[in-house]
């Protein structure tokens, strides 16, 4: 069946923040949604709509507001659960963030399970969330922390990481499924079958993938997979973590307090069930309601036409940026082989100075080290310039980015 | 505004920076960096009859922070230290001509003067630790 293309310009109507002006009184061309996405009126109002009409804490309350607030709140877990294709919305629980979701596996799961002398794999295009826990997990465990290398042309080695398997007692192997500043998009049914026939767990930092992408849990079966809704059209303050429920059934809680309980005396507390045992504290309810309209959003356009935007701007980004003298490029050259994230040098304009001059057309982009030094030390470059795309990004934007770097060559002279 | 801040001088300083390498025996090496940008300074200072006798840079970054390094070094070499520890940023952003950079960059422009001012602390505190605490730099200075 022939998929028609999605409407940007119609997608566009629905975000308020795109007809500002920024820089010097020009049209925003945001170009930074990798780190963070922006938000339809429908998530807007939705979080509005809770503030005004059923604020309330949820799980506890037999008023009427706060069964709505908890009826919304539950919405949301059951929106992703179907989302990620989890076989049930126990296997869904609610964070702050990706990173807060990361640490919760490696609090929780790794300081049970992930002992002396084994080996925590990770690859060297992990972002700093997916480097730091294991860290300080390896450091308390006495575990070795191992580096997958990322080749030339900015793919994984798959070589070394048959080598790790083959050679080392692995424990855990953790994941992004789609570089922050590559693009790169790991081939994860071949990663996840050859580290479950080892029997080695998987944690995917999904963080970068979910948004741009269908992502299927049972079908890649990894065993953890992580997220944040603010990549993905959501508030910020909302993580999700998905683990496979044999699994959860087994881990320890990580955040004691209310809500996670069912009975607490003075010596010992019972637990609540899952998903609500990792779940202390009351969460950022607003935020998990907004995303469910976030969820919803995004249900509508559906993520392969999504996926198919980003390959086709990615594509026409590349071959233009490819044209201009002195630009180096990172990552995979087949956009097929990587999400709509771009990375690049242009000759000395550090991308500090590039990132000031593009504001000033309007240009939104990102510069720096993108929480991924082990990777910039890979690369050999202090930093990177980095366009990263989204729905409602045109190809009109984009010939605005390449010529706002035009102008950037100009004034540095080159 | 951008045709502004990346002018003949600067462009200049960022490509053809003075002052830039190591000192053979420096009396006091400091290193720092901007955890934001990745900017990254050290200083060697050499100390004469409590005048800056001989300074150098290293460091990597953008234009504004090694441009800025840059120029403060030849700001204050044969200068008495005295007159390091009263510099304020307002020196600084008016020795490079940047006085109006917005608050993401301004930290690019005084990551050199951060250096300068923590040699100065370090240099005194390696000799007198009592008088170091009055080099210290004023709360908020940066």
């Amino acid at each position: 069946m022939q998929k028609s293309a999605l409407s940007v310009y119609e997608i566009r109507q629905d975000f308020p923040i795109l007809k500002r002006k920024v820089g010097n009184n020009k049209a925003l061309v945001y170009l930074d949604n990798a780190a963070t996405t922006q938000k339809p009126f429908s998530v807007i109002n939705a979080i509005h709509d809770y503030y005004s009409n059923y604020n309330a804490n949820i799980h506890r309350a037999v008023h009427q507001l706060g069964e709505e607030a908890t009826f919304a709140y539950e919405q949301t877990r059951e929106k992703v659960a179907k989302f990620i294709n989890a076989s049930s919305t126990e296997e869904i629980i609610f964070t702050r963030n990706a990173t807060e979701a990361i640490n919760l596996v490696s609090y929780s799961w790794g300081r049970n399970n992930v002992k002396d002398g084994q080996s925590i794999v990770i690859t060297e295009m992990e972002h700093h969330s997916n480097i730091v826990p294991w860290q300080i997990l390896s450091r308390e465990k006495n575990a070795k922390l191992c580096y997958i290398g990322v080749d030339d042309r900015g793919y994984l080695r798959m070589d070394e990481y048959k080598s790790f398997l083959d050679t080392s007692n692995v424990g855990l192997i953790s994941l992004s499924e789609m570089s922050n500043v590559l693009g790169t998009i790991l081939p994860l049914n071949e990663i996840i079958n050859l580290a479950h026939r080892d029997g080695v767990p998987v944690l995917v930092d999904a963080a970068q993938s979910v948004p741009h992408m269908p992502v299927d849990v049972q079908k890649t079966d990894c065993d953890f997979l992580a997220f944040s809704a603010h990549k993905m059209l959501g508030p910020t303050g909302v993580g999700i973590l998905y683990v496979k429920r044999k699994i959860l059934e087994e881990m320890p809680p990580f955040i004691g307090g209310g809500d996670m309980i069912k009975e607490v005396h003075k010596q010992n507390t019972v637990y609540n069930d899952l998903p609500y045992r990792f779940e202390g504290g009351t969460p950022n309810i607003a935020g998990v309601i907004g995303f469910g309209a976030a969820l919803d959003y995004l249900n509508s356009i559906g993520m392969d036409r999504v996926r198919d935007h980003e390959i086709d701007i990615t594509k026409y980004a590349m071959t233009a940026l490819a044209d201009i003298k002195d630009v180096t490029l990172y990552g995979p050259l087949d956009a097929n082989d990587r999400g709509g994230v771009i990375s690049f040098n242009i000759a000395d304009i550090h991308p500090h100075d590039l990132a000031t001059i593009m504001n000033e057309s309007g240009v939104a982009i990102r510069s720096g080290h993108h929480c991924a030094q082990v990777l910039m030390e890979r690369l050999d470059v202090p930093a990177t310039s980095r366009a990263s795309f989204y729905i409602y990004n045109t190809k009109e934007e984009v010939d605005i980015f390449i010529d706002a770097l035009h102008n950037a060559r100009r004034i540095f002279k080159v | 505004m951008s045709d502004d801040i990346y002018r003949e001088i600067i462009l200049d300083h960022y490509r053809n920076p003075r002052n830039k390498g190591r000192l053979p025996n420096p009396d006091v090496s400091i290193h720092d960096s901007n955890p934001l940008c990745g900017d990254e300074i050290d200083m060697h200072i050499r100390v004469e009859e409590d005048k800056i006798k001989d300074i150098k840079f290293e460091g990597r970054g953008c234009a504004i922070s090694q441009a800025s390094a840059s120029m403060l070094t030849e700001m204050v070499l044969n200068k008495p230290l005295k007159h390091v520890k009263d510099l304020v940023k307002e020196d600084i952003l008016e020795n490079i001509g940047l006085t109006n950079l917005g608050p993401a960059r301004i930290k690019c422009a005084l990551l050199s003067l951060k250096v300068l001012k923590m040699s100065m602390v370090k240099y005194y505190a390696d000799r007198d630790p009592e008088s170091a605490s009055k080099y210290q730099n004023e709360p908020g200075a940066f």
